[in-house]
């Protein structure tokens, strides 16, 4: 009975109702939002590449080596040779390797020398693989493939030919404007940086710099004609990612890698690296959901300051119920289970908006942010966001509720208005 | 003899906050089944009298008894169950809750009293019956019932909503509060007569306060406040020593 009368009274007041309930709404779909673009930014942070066991690069800390090679921002100090790679990539506890070479670009977007093995091994979010949009991966030695945002962004198609710039930045002095890429394939989104990248061969990126060996284009150049792939043997790359057999071998290869004899290398755990690198940024996200978390709680305020406002027109109620026989408890459970249904309401039309507006943006924020969204159904951790939200506002709840009490005890039958 | 319906020794009230005795009655015998009219200008302590006969307020000291029930022996939570259970009510104006239709106004004792539900029917589709018969007795027409148009009524037809309310479930005692003071003088009368109608039909007893004197007529009895009420803001603290 008392339920029926709190909902009654709530439609009764329908107007200032909803909009309560849509500030609670709101407020609870902002800081679930919120929440879940923390987690999607996180997950799709730490499962930028997914499935290895070891980054290694010339000697350096971890995190630029992170930064440059999965991440590709900024540069590389030192390159390591090739030959150190092909030694590593045949230890016998390796499973496979994946080399990169990095140091040029294409219009503000980094170009990534690799092979075959990129497209076999490489791996993000959930053990995903690299899918094509279109076209194919790269065979031929200046065949080029996109990631999705360059082919949004620079608005490329297939078999259009690029010139790629030597060095990063989108005002790099010079092109390789001798020898044009064709694009033979675009890949779907991944939300990770490969969505950036141009992907071409190893070889293609030994055959640019020949006569660059001073780092720009050599005056008296006499570039053959027509290159032969098996002569362009890369002499030195960037870096690589290394999946080991077993994972039981990880610090053992990491030390020994790092304590190679013929050059000096550093192996890094990319896992360990990225949490650490995380943490750093963390403080970004903390306080968004501090602001978030404060959203919430003055809509909540603001019900309970409206309850408070209404309850001298509420009086007169008061005292007919109780003539009716409504005790002072029960005035009070009435007045609190009103306030709890508002909350209750206005929390749950929160997640209904929060998962609304998400499915709404999750393709934009692939394409024009390269962030994957991950929605899931409310688990336990929203479950317990929405208990924490509904304790607080039905705690705050008893203070309209406890002035109903107060009310119904000094007026009795006599509304004093 | 009749039994008391209503039985007052040596009532003295003052809030609890002052000293100042807003009601001193010595003797006021009610008997049951009559309509007696309690009169008085404003502010002679007609409505906290109701508020002790009701329960809802506590004679500072003496002894109220209601139906044979002391009111000073029992605890809040029994004081609410025997006003609703036993008590209709009837204040001025302004009796209804606006976001119920007639007929849950109406059936409101019967919500929080079994026994007002059970004399009005036991089953919802008995309540329903008796309240659709006590409005149609007291003159509203059955299509506005369902219809949630509480606002819209007028202030004659609001006190009839109240009346069936305070009838329903034959309640043993009556307490009006002016019921009639918003009414036309012409609708008075009539409206009283129903309120008379139903009341000798259940044997209930019928007190009713108000400043008019026009009414007088109708009563089995007419107590003037102004004479039984010999509290002439006495000062307690002082009376007691």
């Amino acid at each position: 009975m008392l339920f029926k009368l709190a909902w009654l009274s709530i439609l009764n007041r329908r107007s200032t109702a909803f909009l309560t309930i849509f500030s609670i709404a709101i407020s609870v779909a902002l800081l679930l939002g919120i929440e879940q673009l923390r987690k999607s930014m996180r997950n799709s942070f730490l499962q930028t590449v997914s499935g290895i066991d070891l980054v290694v690069g010339a000697r350096g800390d971890a995190i630029p080596i992170l930064l440059y090679s999965v991440f590709r921002l900024g540069e590389a100090t030192n390159n390591l040779r090739w030959q150190s790679y092909l030694e590593w990539a045949a230890d016998e506890r390796v499973e496979w390797t994946i080399p990169l070479s990095l140091g040029d670009s294409h219009r503000g977007f980094r170009v990534l020398g690799t092979n075959s093995d990129y497209w076999r091994h490489y791996r993000y979010g959930k053990e995903r693989k690299l899918e094509l949009k279109t076209g194919e991966f790269f065979d031929g030695l200046y065949d080029a493939v996109i990631g999705s945002v360059v082919a949004e962004k620079l608005k490329y198609q297939l078999n259009q030919q690029i010139v790629i710039a030597h060095g990063a930045g989108s005002a790099a002095l010079f092109e390789h404007d001798d020898q044009p890429f064709r694009i033979v394939g675009i890949l779907k989104p991944t939300g990770t940086p490969v969505d950036q990248t141009i992907h071409v061969s190893l070889e293609a990126i030994e055959a640019i710099h020949i006569g660059w060996e001073d780092g720009f284009p050599s005056t008296q150049t006499g570039k053959p004609a027509t290159m032969n792939i098996s002569e362009l043997q890369p002499k030195s790359i960037t870096a690589f990612l290394v999946r080991l057999s077993s994972r039981m071998q990880t610090f053992r290869v990491q030390g020994e890698i790092n304590s190679f004899e013929k050059e000096p290398l550093s192996a890094i755990l990319p896992g360990v690296t990225m949490q650490k690198l995380w943490q750093i940024l963390g403080t970004f996200e903390r306080t968004l959901m501090t602001v978030s978390a404060l959203v919430v709680l003055s809509s909540l305020t603001s019900l309970i300051s409206l309850l408070l406002a209404t309850m001298n027109e509420r009086r007169r109620e008061i005292a007919i119920l109780r003539s009716v026989g409504a005790g002072p408890q029960r005035i009070f459970v009435l007045l609190w289970i009103e306030a709890t249904l508002l909350c209750f309401v206005g929390g749950l039309l929160g997640f209904v908006l929060q998962y609304a507006g998400l499915m709404a943006v999750e393709p934009m924020v692939k394409n024009q942010f390269g962030l994957q969204l991950f929605l899931e159904w409310p688990g336990k951790e929203e479950f317990l966001f929405f208990l924490l939200i509904m304790s607080i506002g039905m705690m705050l709840s008893l203070f309209p509720a406890w002035r109903a009490y107060r009310i119904s005890l000094h007026d009795g039958l006599l509304p004093k208005i | 003899m009749k039994k008391n319906a209503v039985l007052v020794r040596d009532v003295i009230f003052a809030w609890p906050t002052s000293t100042t005795a807003i009601l001193k009655i010595e003797n006021l015998n009610i008997p049951e089944n009559s309509k007696t009219l309690i009169q008085g200008p404003s502010g002679s302590g007609k409505t906290t009298l109701l508020s002790l006969l009701a329960g809802i307020l506590l004679p500072t000291s003496g002894q109220a008894v209601v139906l044979s029930e002391d009111l000073t022996r029992l605890n809040s939570k029994k004081r609410d169950a025997f006003r609703v259970d036993q008590i209709g009510f009837l204040f001025q104006q302004f009796n209804l809750i606006p976001y119920l239709n007639l007929i849950e106004n109406v059936l409101l004792p019967c919500r929080f009293s079994r026994v007002r539900y059970q004399n009005a029917g036991n089953t919802e589709s008995g309540l329903k019956k008796e309240a659709c018969r006590l409005l149609n007795l007291l003159g509203l027409k059955p299509e506005k019932f369902s219809h949630l148009a509480t606002q819209k009524l007028s202030v004659g037809q609001q006190q009839r909503v109240a009346a069936a309310r305070a009838l329903i479930g034959n309640p043993k005692l009556i307490l009006a509060d002016e019921p009639t003071s918003a009414l036309d003088p012409e609708n008075r009368l009539a409206f009283l007569e129903l309120i008379f109608k139903e009341c000798s039909k259940n044997q209930t007893t019928l007190i009713m306060v108000s400043h008019d004197t026009s009414l007088s007529a109708q009563f089995d009895q007419v107590i003037d406040l102004d004479v039984l009420n010999q509290a002439r803001g006495d000062d307690l603290s002082f009376a007691e020593n």
